[in-house]
C-alpha cells in the first residue's frame, strides 16, 4: 500500500478514511436539539459525517458524548520538524564508564519540585534509587552524586543548594498544571539563576506530563523530557551536555 | 474476627503492642506541648473568626498577640477568658480589640480564678453544644435518607472555585457518588492559617475555608435530598493548620477528614514535634465529631515501591490506629488507608494486591478502610488506566473495603473533567453490583500464593514495628523507614510554632485520661 506522505490523515480501517473519535460534554441538557449541536461542533472542527455513538445526561443539565467522524484535513508530513534533545542514549553502565572516562569526577545533579508543586511521582521516578519501569534511578548511580530536595522547594533554597553542593545540573519537574501555574514557576526560577549569574553554570533541565523539549527550551532551559522518560535518558544528556561545554564543566572546577 | 487467609494471631496482638508503646512514647512528649494551630482552634471554637485591616485571620492575631509575650504556654483560652471577665466584652470582641491594637492580652489584669474558669467552661460548652447539635443533625440525615451501599464510592472535585465545585459536587452525587472530597488548592497545607471566606481561585484544588465548607456541606444537604442517600463531605486535616481544620470542620458539620499522624512529616517536610502534637489535638476534635478520618498510607507507595513495601503500610496503619484510639477515636473512625499501586506489569500483581487489601481487611475489622487507587502507574493511556481502575474496583468488592476512592481514567493528565468522574462512577458501579456477593462465594486456598503473601507482609510489619520499638519512633523516622524519606527532630517547617506547656496551661478541648470514650459530650 502506498501511503502519500505529503498528505497523512487518521487511519480507521481504510487509508485515508480519516476515521477520528472525540469525547466531551456540552453544558446543555440531553435532548435531540443537544445531540445535533454535538453534530454540528464535530463538523465545524473538520470532521465529516458526525456519528453520536454514545450520549448521557451528566444529571445537572450538562450532557456527555462520545463521536465519530472522518476528519478531512491532512498534514505534509515531509515538512514536518520537531526541536528534539540532541543526545546517544546510553545505558546505565555506558553512562557511568563515560562519566569516568571524559569528567573524571562525580557529577553533581540536584532534583526538586518547585512553587506550590507537591507532586514528587515524576521525580521520585528519575532520583530514586530503585527506579522506574526496571531503569536504575540517579541515586543508584555510582558517577553521579544526586540529591532529591523534594516537593514545594522555594526557589531561593534551591539556589542555596546548587551554591553548597557545586550542582552540575539540575531537574525540575512539575506536575500540577492548572491554568498554567507551571509555566509561571519555570520561568521565576530562569529568572532568578539568571540573576544570580548562575543559569550558564548549570545544566538546567525540566520534566513532567506536559513538558516538552520545545517548550523546555522556549522557558530558556537546557532540555525538557516529558512522560515516559527514564533515568538514563536524564543522565545521558547530562554528561554530553557537560563534555560539550568543557570551559564549564571540565575546567575551573 | 474473620480469618479468611490464615493470619498468625500471636503476631496481630504483638504487633499491636508494639505499636501501642512506640505511640505510649511519643505521647509523652506530646503532652508537653502545644502550638499555634492548637491554640488557634481554640480560639475559633471559642466563636472568633473573620479578618482584620489587612486580612489576617483574627485567630492568628490574637495567638500571635499571646506568642509574642512569650505566655502562649498557659493556653489561649486562658488570656481570652481573662481579658473577657475584665472587660465583659465576648471573645470576637476582645479578638477585634486585639486586631485594632487596643488589648495586649497578656498585659491584661488577671481577674478572678473562678471568673476566668466560668467563661472557658460556658464557651467551651457552647462549643460542644454545636458539635452535638451537628452530630445529631447528622444521624438524623443518615437515619431518614440512609447511605450508599459500601464500599462508598469517594470522588473529588478540585476546580479551584467553590461554586463550580458545588456543580460537580452535586452531578457527582447524581452519578452515585456517596462522599465528595473538595482537594485543597496546591501549596495550603503549608499556610499557616486558614484563608477566610468563599473562594475562587485555586490551583489543583480549592481553598479550605469556614465558608467553603458551609457552601458545599448546604449543596450536598440539598442533593442528598434529591438522591434519597446522605452524601458525606471531606477535606483535609493536615498541614500546618491541622487542628484549626478539624475544629471548622467539627463546627460544619464535614464527615471525613484526611488526617495522619506522619504525612505531614514525610511528604510536607512539616516538622516532627508540630505535627506529633498537632495530630494529636487535631485527633481530639474529630473524635467529638463523629467524623471519620482517612489516613494517608496510601501515599508511602507512591513514592517506594508497593510489592517491597506493602510491610510499612501495615506498620503505620497500626501506629496510626494507636495514635487514634489514645486521642479518643472510635475504631469505626478510623479510615486507615492503603493502595492499590503494584506496578501492572507485574506477573500476579493482582493476587499480590488482593493479598494486601484482605490482610488490612482482616487485620482492622471494625475500621472503614480507606482503599486508594492505581496513581503511580496511570499513564495518560486512558484506555488502559480505565481497565486498571476496573482491576482496582474489583479488589475493593471482592475484600470488602470501605471507603473507596474512585481512580479516574485521566489520572496523570488533569483534575478531573465532569465526563471523566461520570465514567469512573459507572465503572465502579458496574463491577461492584456486578460482583457484589463474590466475596461470600469464594475462600482463599490454605497454603496458596495470597495467604502466603500476606503473611509474610504481616510478618514483616511486626519486624519492622520491632525495631521501630527499638529506637523509637522520631529516631525510626529520622532514618527513613517510611517511605524513605528522612525527616529530622528540628527540621522541615512550623517548629517555631511549637511552645512548651506551663504548669497551669488550660484547654478545655483537651481530653484527659478516663475521658476516651468523649464523656464531655
Amino acid at each position: 500500500m502506498k501511503i502519500d506522505l505529503t498528505n497523512i490523515k487518521p487511519y480507521g480501517d481504510v487509508m485515508n478514511d480519516g476515521a477520528i473519535q472525540l469525547s466531551f460534554t456540552l453544558p446543555v441538557p440531553e435532548s435531540l436539539e443537544a445531540e445535533e449541536a454535538a453534530k454540528q461542533l464535530v463538523k465545524k472542527m473538520g470532521i465529516d459525517e458526525p456519528q453520536v455513538v454514545y450520549k448521557k445526561d451528566l444529571g445537572v443539565g450538562f450532557t456527555f458524548f462520545i463521536v465519530y467522524g472522518k476528519c478531512q484535513h491532512s498534514v505534509d508530513f515531509t515538512k514536518i520538524s520537531v526541536a528534539k534533545v540532541d543526545m546517544e542514549v546510553m545505558d546505565f553502565y555506558e553512562i557511568n564508564e563515560y562519566i569516568r572516562k571524559n569528567i573524571g569526577r562525580k557529577v553533581v545533579v540536584i532534583g526538586a519540585t518547585i512553587g506550590t508543586d507537591a507532586h514528587t511521582v515524576g521525580l521520585d521516578a528519575i532520583m530514586n534509587m530503585k527506579g522506574y519501569a526496571g531503569e536504575y534511578g540517579l541515586e543508584r548511580y555510582p558517577e553521579i552524586e544526586a540529591y532529591n530536595l523534594g516537593s514545594q522547594v522555594p526557589i531561593e533554597e534551591l539556589v542555596a543548594k546548587i551554591y553548597e553542593l557545586r550542582a552540575d545540573a539540575v531537574l525540575i519537574s512539575q506536575v500540577v498544571t492548572q491554568r498554567n501555574i507551571h509555566i509561571e514557576n519555570l520561568t521565576k526560577l530562569v529568572e532568578v539563576l539568571e540573576a544570580e549569574g548562575l543559569r550558564e553554570r548549570i545544566i538546567l533541565i525540566v520534566g513532567g506530563p506536559r513538558i516538552n523539549h520545545e517548550l523546555a527550551l522556549e522557558l530558556g532551559y537546557d532540555a525538557g523530557f516529558g512522560p515516559g522518560t527514564l533515568a538514563n535518558h536524564v543522565a545521558s544528556f547530562i554528561v554530553q551536555k557537560m563534555v560539550e561545554r568543557p570551559d564549564i564543566f571540565l575546567k575551573n572546577r | 474476627m474473620s480469618n479468611r487467609i490464615n493470619i498468625d494471631e500471636a503476631l496481630v496482638i504483638r504487633a499491636r503492642r508494639l505499636a501501642d508503646e512506640i505511640t505510649e512514647e511519643v505521647i509523652d512528649f506530646i503532652k508537653q506541648y502545644t502550638t499555634v494551630s492548637v491554640e488557634r482552634a481554640v480560639v475559633r471554637l471559642f466563636g472568633v473568626d473573620g479578618v482584620d485591616d489587612e486580612g489576617i485571620p483574627l485567630p492568628n492575631v490574637v495567638v500571635d498577640n499571646i506568642l509574642r509575650a512569650g505566655e502562649l504556654g498557659r493556653g489561649a483560652a486562658f488570656w481570652i477568658a481573662n481579658a473577657m471577665a475584665c472587660y465583659g466584652k465576648s471573645a470576637q470582641e476582645i479578638a477585634e480589640s486585639v486586631a485594632h491594637g487596643e488589648i495586649d492580652l497578656t498585659r491584661v489584669p488577671v481577674q478572678r480564678e473562678e471568673s476566668i474558669e466560668k467563661i472557658i467552661r460556658e464557651l467551651s460548652q457552647e462549643a460542644f453544644q454545636k458539635i452535638r447539635f451537628n452530630n445529631k443533625v447528622r444521624r438524623e440525615y443518615i437515619e431518614r435518607l440512609g447511605l450508599g451501599k459500601e464500599p462508598y464510592l469517594y470522588v473529588i472535585v478540585a476546580t479551584g472555585n467553590i461554586y463550580e465545585d458545588v456543580i460537580q459536587a452535586k452531578a457527582a452525587a447524581k452519578q452515585g457518588a456517596d462522599i465528595i472530597a473538595v482537594i485543597r488548592t496546591t501549596g495550603q497545607s503549608l499556610l499557616d492559617y486558614v484563608p477566610y471566606g468563599a473562594t475562587t481561585e485555586g490551583f489543583g484544588g480549592t481553598y479550605a475555608t469556614q465558608e467553603n465548607f458551609r457552601i458545599m456541606r448546604k449543596a450536598l444537604d440539598e442533593v442528598s435530598e434529591e438522591v434519597g442517600r446522605y452524601i458525606r463531605l471531606t477535606n483535609y486535616s493536615s498541614g500546618l493548620c491541622m487542628p484549626e481544620i478539624a475544629a471548622i470542620a467539627a463546627l460544619e458539620r464535614l464527615d471525613v477528614l484526611l488526617n495522619d499522624a506522619m504525612y505531614g512529616i514525610l511528604f510536607r517536610d512539616i516538622n516532627m514535634q508540630r505535627t506529633f502534637v498537632d495530630q494529636f489535638f487535631s485527633r481530639m476534635l474529630i473524635s467529638y465529631a463523629d467524623i471519620i478520618i482517612n489516613t494517608g498510607e496510601d501515599n508511602y507507595l507512591t513514592t517506594a515501591d508497593a510489592y517491597e513495601e506493602a510491610h510499612t503500610v501495615i506498620a503505620s496503619q497500626f501506629i496510626n490506629e494507636q495514635f487514634g484510639l489514645k486521642a479518643g477515636l472510635r475504631e469505626e473512625q478510623l479510615g486507615l488507608g492503603h493502595a492499590f499501586e503494584m506496578n501492572p506489569d507485574m506477573e500476579d500483581g493482582l493476587l499480590w494486591e488482593i493479598a494486601q487489601a484482605q490482610l488490612v481487611r482482616e487485620l482492622f475489622p471494625n475500621s472503614p478502610i480507606k482503599y486508594m487507587p492505581p496513581t503511580k502507574y496511570m499513564t495518560g493511556n486512558i484506555f488502559r488506566g480505565h481497565i486498571q481502575d476496573g482491576m482496582f474496583n474489583l479488589v475493593s468488592v471482592l475484600t470488602n473495603q470501605t471507603i473507596h476512592l474512585l481512580g479516574i481514567l485521566t489520572e496523570a493528565i488533569h483534575t478531573p473533567f465532569m465526563h471523566d468522574r461520570y465514567l469512573s462512577i459507572e465503572n465502579a458501579r458496574y463491577i461492584m453490583n456486578n460482583a457484589r456477593h463474590l466475596y461470600e462465594e469464594i475462600s482463599f486456598k490454605p497454603g496458596g500464593r495470597i495467604e502466603i503473601r500476606a503473611n509474610e507482609v504481616l510478618k514483616k510489619a511486626v519486624e519492622m514495628l520491632e525495631e521501630i520499638k527499638k529506637i523509637g519512633l522520631m529516631q525510626a523516622i529520622s532514618k527513613g523507614m517510611f517511605a524513605q524519606v528522612k525527616r529530622t527532630m528540628t527540621g522541615g517547617k512550623g517548629l517555631e510554632g511549637v511552645v512548651k506547656k506551663k504548669m497551669d496551661y488550660i484547654n478545655p478541648f483537651y481530653r484527659t485520661e478516663g475521658e476516651r470514650e468523649g464523656s464531655r459530650l
